[in-house]
């Protein structure tokens, strides 16, 4: 049912046009009003390849909403196919034609033999918001294109984590994954950002398993990838920031992937001096900081307020107060990830709410008692709310004004230090 | 033309005063076609994505300050709400107020378009009330609920007499029309049917329609010299001085486009002249308009005084510049109320235009005159080859690489990169004032030259990426795919 969306933190399912474009030579094709592109996107590394303003699209106006636009997205698809040099095209239908009850599928099939693939995904804004229109296209690859390997490629292993351009950090994170998973002995295959596109696409069903790093989003394309294509999938549904989690992350992985615990505890040892030796020498200014309370609040989609919260507390000894979850995450996943923030080290946990009003949400934020200066991770509407308070804020979810990010990464080891400089950089800006 | 406040809806521009989105031809024969009528728009049967109207209608009005936007739909409608809470913010911050506007969304899902979801819209209009007392409060609609038929209307008629404040039926839907500038007159609507009110005293006041009022401080002092104060709208607004608008000497507005439904409203309804010369662009645009608010407003010889201080300041600088800008070439896409306003101003600096797109063109104004930027051009016997299109990149793109201009100018956010991935040297003409008046002049010229000068950019990018159109493309018209007699 509709409800008040106060400060809304994410976008409709034809959003999912991003994950699209991150795929390398995929272009979205929208069967949708003239605008939604435009809307939908942000100036966050948009102007690639493709941008939305080359996403081919049906233009929907009256006389489409009153006799149908097939026949213009039969023409828009046609001519896409003479204009655009793409290795894949994906049309994604808004709200227009399937209310009015445009058979995109029928038309779609007319392609099939097209020089590239043409694949379909409903998307429609009411049906939900760009979490599930991602994985709406994964499940599209799925059904419309992938077929079940014949032989499996020992080692290689598909890694699936959140939602490109919605996280802000979707390029370097995905990077830093591969990396870690290749210092394991294993190979890699991921399908978005440089270089990943239609090779690494076809290369899915011959690896081992599926890797999927998310609290929620993408179980249902692991199981559906399980069912057609025979693939197992470890589910890790934290995001591993910092030491403490990644070394976990690692031995898990390994286990799943029957690596030599020797070589498993051989990285994570390389690792964990180095990033030891970095906190070692700046654990005086953690400590002798004088404007921050031990208390913060997380205020973004599921990953990074589990993953944020696991960090802050299982590496930098910070106390969680409440944290928020704001990406509409489904009742079915809430009682699973409410036991993930009950595992924190010495017993500690956190109280979570699943919360879309931002309303309600800076209210609860004011009520709390931080005991101090309260860190706050969250998106551009908790800037001034954390001035009021005095706090520090930094800005690491949708929507995003107050950082530029290319490739940085918060995940892994790596990851945690950048974490930790973003964070020492708000505070060192004030001495009481 | 009538306006009429009772009715909630107000007609697209293409029905309303017939402006068109397809067109290839040349400035001479679209300013032609116009007067004598038989000027008729083309269909494309392949499109790029372009703009949704309820982003201009709904960026208008939610900066205003202190007010809500209600904007019943999915989540993706009202996902500009995001930057809207941005810009409030920070434009607030700059002028030095604040602006505790709300956009919120409703969050419409499947169930609703097959139920309706009316209860819940009135629910949230209360909540919302409760929640922020606004100053106002606009319900917009969307595609999705236009066409499951939520009547709005009544919703925002129920709840009305339990809301001290106006509460306003806005309608939105991005399908109604490609000419997403209908969004400023959707707004434009809003305002007048349900803010402004009828005059009970004339003030020394010139309404300035524009958007995010960068050259504020600059005009006030020069308003000053004509004992007029300017009332930037609508961004800082507040719904207390939009009420009093009717009582100005004046409305101008730094973009036709932008500001013809408002400036032509007023005029008819209240009778506040609506200031309809070329625009305040360059150094012929920035005279007429301002001899034109002397005229209109009894102060021409304070005008003429001020004319000739500035001319000696600037006009030599300028000068100057011209001399080295003489004779490039450029290729320029912007809306209409900038389009021709533009050529003129680079035809003053002695740069050739070669080929000018339109986002859209509107063949008669509000009041049933064509766009006098054209006519000025063509007095001057300015002819050049000219295009409408709906920002439709590959057009452009088929169009640089045709003529590999010194130039592209462009107005939209996302278009100038594609220029520069061409090779060609790219100015985003971003800000409304960035050749408003002497001074912007100037530095519009010095911009230029900068970006001529130093070509390092885009020549590192160009020679390292691919186009993402076909060489088909390129051996195409560029009306390859306009069908005429279509809409």
């Amino acid at each position: 049912m509709a409800k008040l969306l106060d400060k809304q933190r994410y976008k409709c399912a034809l959003g999912a046009m991003q994950t699209v474009q991150a795929i390398t030579r995929a272009i979205p094709v929208l069967h949708s009003g003239p605008g939604c592109a435009q809307k939908l996107s942000d100036a966050i590394g948009s102007s690639g390849y493709f941008s939305p303003n080359i996403f081919p699209c049906t233009s929907i106006n009256e006389r489409d909403v009153v006799f149908g636009g097939a026949e213009k997205l039969e023409t828009t698809i046609e001519s896409a196919l003479k204009v655009i040099d793409a290795d894949l095209y994906v049309v994604l239908t808004g709200c227009i034609p399937e209310i009015v009850g445009d058979d995109t599928a029928e038309v779609v099939s007319h392609f099939e033999n097209a020089a590239k693939p043409v694949i379909y995904a409903s998307t429609a804004g009411f049906k939900g918001n760009n979490y599930k229109g991602h994985e709406q296209i994964i499940d599209a690859l799925t059904e419309q294109y992938l077929e079940k390997a014949e032989e499996r490629q020992k080692g290689l292993v598909n890694i699936w984590a959140d939602v490109p351009y919605q996280d802000l950090f979707w390029l370097g994170n995905i990077r830093e994954l591969e990396k870690l998973v290749g210092e394991l002995g294993l190979t890699p295959n991921t399908i978005f950002g440089y270089r990943r596109g239609l090779e690494q696409i076809d290369k899915i069903p011959k690896a081992e398993f599926n890797l999927l790093v998310s609290p929620w989003v993408s179980v249902g394309n692991m199981k559906k990838m399980e069912k057609k294509l025979g693939l197992p999938y470890l589910h890790y549904p934290t995001l591993p920031i910092g030491a403490f989690e990644t070394s976990k992350f690692l031995r898990e992985v390994g286990d799943f992937a029957g690596v030599p615990a020797e070589r498993v505890e051989a990285v994570i040892a390389e690792h964990e001096k180095y990033y030891y030796y970095l906190i070692e020498r700046y654990a005086d200014m953690f400590l002798e900081t004088r404007v921050m309370a031990k208390q913060f609040s997380v205020v973004a989609d599921a990953q990074y307020v589990l993953g944020i919260t696991k960090f802050l507390v299982n590496d930098l000894g910070l106390v969680p107060a409440r944290q928020f979850v704001t990406d509409d995450t489904p009742k079915a996943f809430q009682q699973q990830l409410r036991q993930e923030f009950a595992r924190l080290n010495f017993g500690l946990a956190a109280e979570v709410s699943f919360e879309t009003d931002g309303y309600k949400i800076h209210q609860q934020i004011r009520e709390h008692d931080y005991h101090g200066y309260p860190l706050i991770l969250g998106s551009y509407y908790e800037k001034e709310l954390t001035e009021e308070m005095f706090g520090h804020f930094l800005n690491i979810s949708w929507p995003v004004q107050d950082k530029v990010v290319l490739d940085d990464f918060y995940v892994g080891y790596t990851g945690g230090i950048r974490l930790i400089e973003d964070i020492y950089s708000e505070a060192v800006q004030r001495w009481n | 033309m009538a306006f009429n406040f009772d009715n909630t809806n107000v007609a697209t521009r293409e029905n309303r005063i017939g402006s068109i989105t397809g067109y290839i031809g040349t400035l001479g024969d679209l300013a032609k076609q116009s007067s004598c009528g038989t000027l008729k728009g083309c269909a494309r049967c392949f499109s790029q994505s372009s703009t949704c109207l309820s982003t201009c209608a709904l960026g208008q009005l939610s900066a205003i300050r202190d007010v809500a936007i209600i904007h019943h739909g999915p989540s993706g409608c009202s996902a500009a709400s995001a930057g809207a809470y941005y810009l409030d913010k920070v434009m607030a911050k700059k002028r030095g107020v604040t602006n505790d506007t709300v956009y919120v969304g409703t969050d419409m899902n499947e169930q609703d378009t097959i139920f309706g979801s009316t209860d819940a819209l009135a629910e949230i209009i209360l909540e919302v009330n409760r929640r922020y007392s606004p100053e106002a409060i606009f319900v917009t609609s969307s595609c999705a609920t236009g066409i499951i038929g939520e009547d709005i209307d009544s919703v925002v008629d129920d709840v009305k007499e339990n809301i001290a404040v106006p509460v306003v039926a806005v309608h939105c839907e991005g399908f109604k029309s490609r000419i997403w500038a209908t969004g400023f007159d959707i707004a434009d609507h809003a305002v007048l049917g349900s803010i402004v009110k009828p005059p009970q005293q004339k003030r020394n006041t010139i309404n300035f329609k524009n958007f995010y009022e960068s050259a504020r401080p600059e005009i006030v002092e020069m308003f000053k010299n004509f004992d007029l104060e300017p009332i930037f709208l609508y961004c800082n607004s507040t719904v207390e001085e939009l009420s009093h608008i009717s009582e100005a000497l004046a409305t101008t507005c730094i973009c036709g486009t932008l500001g013809s439904y408002l400036g032509n409203g007023l005029e008819e309804t209240y009778g506040v002249p609506y200031i309809r010369s070329i625009n305040p662009l360059g150094i012929t645009g920035f005279e007429t308009w301002l001899r034109e608010i002397g005229r209109v407003t009894a102060r021409s010889s304070a005008v003429e005084t001020y004319i000739e201080a500035q001319r000696a300041i600037y006009i030599p600088k300028i000068e100057a510049i011209k001399q080295q800008l003489t004779g490039l070439k450029a290729v320029l896409g912007m809306g209409p109320g900038y389009t021709f306003e533009v050529s003129r101003v680079l035809d003053e600096l002695g740069i050739e235009v070669v080929w000018a797109l339109a986002w859209h063109y509107d063949k008669k104004y509000d009041n049933g005159d064509v766009p006098p930027s054209m006519e000025h051009l063509l007095e001057r016997g300015i002819d050049f080859e000219t295009s409408v299109a709906d920002q439709q990149n590959y057009e452009v793109m088929n169009i640089l690489k045709r003529f590999q201009p010194d130039l592209y100018l462009s107005r939209h956010p996302g278009s100038t990169v594609w220029a520069i991935k061409n090779g060609t040297p790219a100015v985003y003409v971003a800000d409304e004032y960035m050749i408003f008046g002497y001074q912007h002049t100037l530095e519009f010229a010095q911009a230029i030259l900068d970006s001529i000068h130093n070509r390092s950019f885009e020549q590192n990018l160009a020679s390292r990426v691919k186009l993402p159109y076909t060489d088909w493309w390129y051996q195409q018209n560029v009306d390859q795919f306009l069908e005429e007699g279509k809409k």
